[in-house]
């Protein structure tokens, strides 16, 4: 499961005070550190808490309220959401840092480097068991790594990758990736970025570099047809309503015949990899890297790109048997991906 | 077409200095270098009447003419698909001129493209926008595919595939280009050659790339005047006569993502304008002493090598193994470093090296020079021109 949050405040500017070298000796020094001690949750899992937080996002599973269901279930008793992990230990509504936490002392060393400003880039979650009600848990932290400085469309900053390990005693039950942006506010006259013209057909272009959030498809009416196949976990393929070519990229009028009443088939997800990429640098937003991306011809014929997951880089070749899963990345949008075929044709 | 063979010339050409980051307007970078290459020419800036760009620059032909002083203008034109524009600017020139619809007409790419907008990152809009070029990225940039490096690499990765060319191949055209722009004192690379295991350490952009076989990102900006070759006889310099300007658009198209045609291996659109190129000159591969071929990725270079009839097909790393596209091969390439060693001006520098190879002033000089050929940008509709001494 993954999960994207994002913040951001601006700061003043203190000055030009850039010293890479500091920046680096602090990051040694606070990686070396290692984790941080165990912060404990202030309540036990609860009741009252999954009560209000189910009910905000609006999941009514009873495993996680109705003891008398939770018996039956693959649980044999209630249990929290897992999306919860981090509410536990959250710190109320004036939280106060523990003194060896790495994130605040690598902050302050940006801030005195001259990085004062932060936004969130990106967060995973991985959740290793569900909590059941009742258990204590703690929240250590851990800086992994610190990368720049990097000029980003905000300015120069840094990246901070931090872990975040979820225990109940010395069991780890659910960690997190996240990682912030520190940087310095770029002057007032850089670049202004493009922005797409809203259309009535098209979704919207929402995705934001500094933010890390996926870039998402323009979709309008000749290629509606194919995301909303995707939402629906079909893989589906244009083809002309007179002629019956078949294309993908899609578009209004077949190449072929001329007609314009495209339809499509759902096809059948299995192809092999005519060529495929594995993606280093630079950044992509919304991904992690490095990413093996694909270009697949499908056993019909045309061929489709995607991320290719399920498989070391080293490993893919062309020819690689592969079929196609789909991956949710906001309420409109699906992607289709790779893997590698398990069962025989 | 080949009406406008021989009718118009390069008579100047101006260029500010390549840097990472210029401290200055993209607008100003294009008003000094129209300056410099009209200059160059010995013209001055009232006697301008067209102007020609490309769709992605940032100055618009009015205002460079504001800042240059320049009167009226009968004729502006601008060309779409990035580099893939550059030679087609002069393509655009040479009409104007041979069909007397402008008599002076500046060609002139600029930008900071390292300090400002860098092309080598992501950029998310160009998915997004309401247009069917946002569509067609739509198939690309949402599924992680989304750098000009990513997308030649899986052209790279099916040639090699079927050709069995290798990382090696590809650095070679890499190592050939930083060691002329080591000789060339306005390359950034200048006295800075790499060696073929300094490419394969490099580290991965994007397998099958190295950082190595990719152009770098630079600030700069290119002029280049276009007149008629008999006004240009009474011009400074000798003229750089347009003996072929052609464009080409292969089928199927897309912009980058070419990759759902039967083929991945070759570059049609390239071949088309080669094509071209030979039929209005009247010469053959054969009859070129240098090639300016546009090189933001490696593996194109051998790909172009191919499409414009110096090999055969799948047979450039073997064309390039001796040493040919070096200094004394028998096809020297990218002679001011190109845009690797010297400087990525979207092609445009390119041009500029052809004509003082023409001329016989380029640093890194070939003999005998009669005719060069330049080409535009790889993996999109391009463009190309061979520029001969009289």
């Amino acid at each position: 499961m993954t999960s994207t949050a994002s913040s951001a405040t601006a700061a003043k500017d203190t000055g030009p005070a850039r010293d890479n070298e500091s920046v680096h000796a602090a990051a040694e020094r606070i990686s070396a550190a290692g984790e941080s001690r165990p912060r404990p949750g202030r309540d036990p899992v609860n009741l009252p808490m999954i009560h209000n937080w189910a009910e905000a996002l609006g999941d009514g599973n009873p495993v996680y309220t109705n003891a008398e269901y939770a018996e039956t279930s693959v649980h044999g008793g209630l249990v929290a959401p897992p999306a919860m992990a981090q509410v536990w230990t959250m710190g109320g509504l004036h939280p106060e840092p523990a003194p060896d936490d790495p994130m605040r002392a690598m902050t302050a060393a940006l801030d005195e480097a001259g990085y004062t400003s932060v936004v969130a880039t990106n967060c995973e979650q991985t959740y290793h068991r569900y909590l059941r009600h009742g258990e204590h848990v703690a929240v250590t932290t851990k800086l992994e790594e610190v990368t720049g400085p990097k000029r980003t469309g905000l300015g120069e900053g840094w990246f901070l990758t931090l872990r975040y390990t979820w225990y109940v005693d010395t069991e780890a039950v659910a960690e997190m990736m996240f990682r912030l942006l520190k940087f310095r506010p770029a002057d007032g006259d850089e670049p202004a970025r493009p922005t797409p013209e809203p259309a009535g057909d098209n979704t919207a272009d929402e995705s934001d570099p500094r933010t890390g959030s996926p870039i998402l498809p323009a979709i309008n009416r000749d290629t509606a047809y194919f995301w909303e196949g995707t939402a629906a976990g079909e893989l589906r393929i244009q083809r002309c309503g007179r002629c019956g070519l078949l294309r993908h990229p899609p578009g209004p009028m077949c190449s072929e015949c001329g007609a314009t009443k495209p339809t499509h088939l759902v096809a059948c997800g299995h192809g092999q990899v005519y060529s495929y990429v594995v993606h280093h640098r630079p950044p992509v937003p919304g991904k992690e890297l490095p990413l093996v991306i694909a270009l697949v011809e499908l056993d019909e014929g045309v061929r489709v790109l995607g991320e290719l997951h399920g498989i070391d880089p080293d490993e893919v070749h062309i020819g690689l048997d592969v079929e196609v899963f789909f991956r949710q990345v906001d309420e409109q949008v699906t992607l289709p991906c790779w893997r590698p075929r398990t069962e025989g044709k | 077409m080949s009406g406008v063979s021989g009718i118009a010339s390069i008579a100047g050409i101006g260029a500010t200095e390549f840097s990472k980051e210029s401290g200055r307007t993209e607008l100003q970078l294009a008003a000094e270098a129209t300056r410099t290459a009209l200059d160059d020419a010995g013209l001055d800036p009232s006697e301008v009447d067209g102007m020609v760009t490309f769709t992605m620059d940032t100055n618009t032909e009015t205002a460079v003419a504001r800042e240059l002083g320049m009167g009226e203008l009968s004729f502006f034109s601008r060309v779409h698909y990035g580099g893939g524009a550059a030679c087609a600017t002069v393509q655009q020139a040479a009409m104007a001129v041979t069909t007397g619809m402008a008599e002076v007409v500046v060609c002139y790419r600029a930008f900071n493209e390292r300090s400002g907008q860098r092309f080598g990152q992501v950029q998310p809009a160009v998915a997004g926008a309401a247009t069917s070029a946002g569509v067609d990225n739509s198939w690309s940039y949402p599924l992680g595919l989304g750098t000009p490096g990513a997308q030649v690499a899986m052209f790279a990765r099916r040639y090699m595939h079927t050709f069995g060319a290798t990382s090696e191949d590809f650095g070679r055209v890499a190592v050939t280009d930083r060691k002329h722009a080591a000789t060339n004192p306005n390359a950034w690379f200048y006295q800075r050659p790499i060696t073929l295991a300094e490419h394969q350490d490099s580290k991965w952009i994007t397998e099958p790339l190295h950082l190595l076989d990719c152009c770098q990102e630079s600030d700069g900006g290119v002029a280049i005047v276009v007149t008629s070759t008999e006004r240009a006889r009474d011009l400074p310099h000798p003229p750089a006569v347009v003996q072929a300007a052609a464009q080409g658009s292969g089928s199927d198209q897309f912009t980058m993502t070419s990759y759902y045609r039967d083929d991945l291996t070759g570059l049609p659109e390239m071949g088309l304008v080669g094509r071209q190129l030979w039929q209005q000159a009247g010469l053959g591969p054969q009859d070129v002493q240098v090639g300016i071929l546009y090189d933001h990725f490696t593996p194109f270079v051998l790909v172009q090598l191919e499409e414009l009839g110096f090999c055969g097909r799948g047979e450039a790393r073997d064309f390039i193994a001796d040493g040919a596209v070096e200094l004394d091969g028998r096809l020297p390439i990218n002679t001011h470093g190109g845009q690797l060693g010297e400087a990525y001006i979207h092609g445009m520098n390119g041009i500029t090296e052809g004509v003082r190879q023409v001329r016989g002033t380029a640093v890194n000089q070939v003999d005998e020079a009669h005719n060069v050929l330049v080409t535009a940008g790889t993996g999109v509709p391009t463009s190309g021109l061979v520029l001969s001494a009289e």
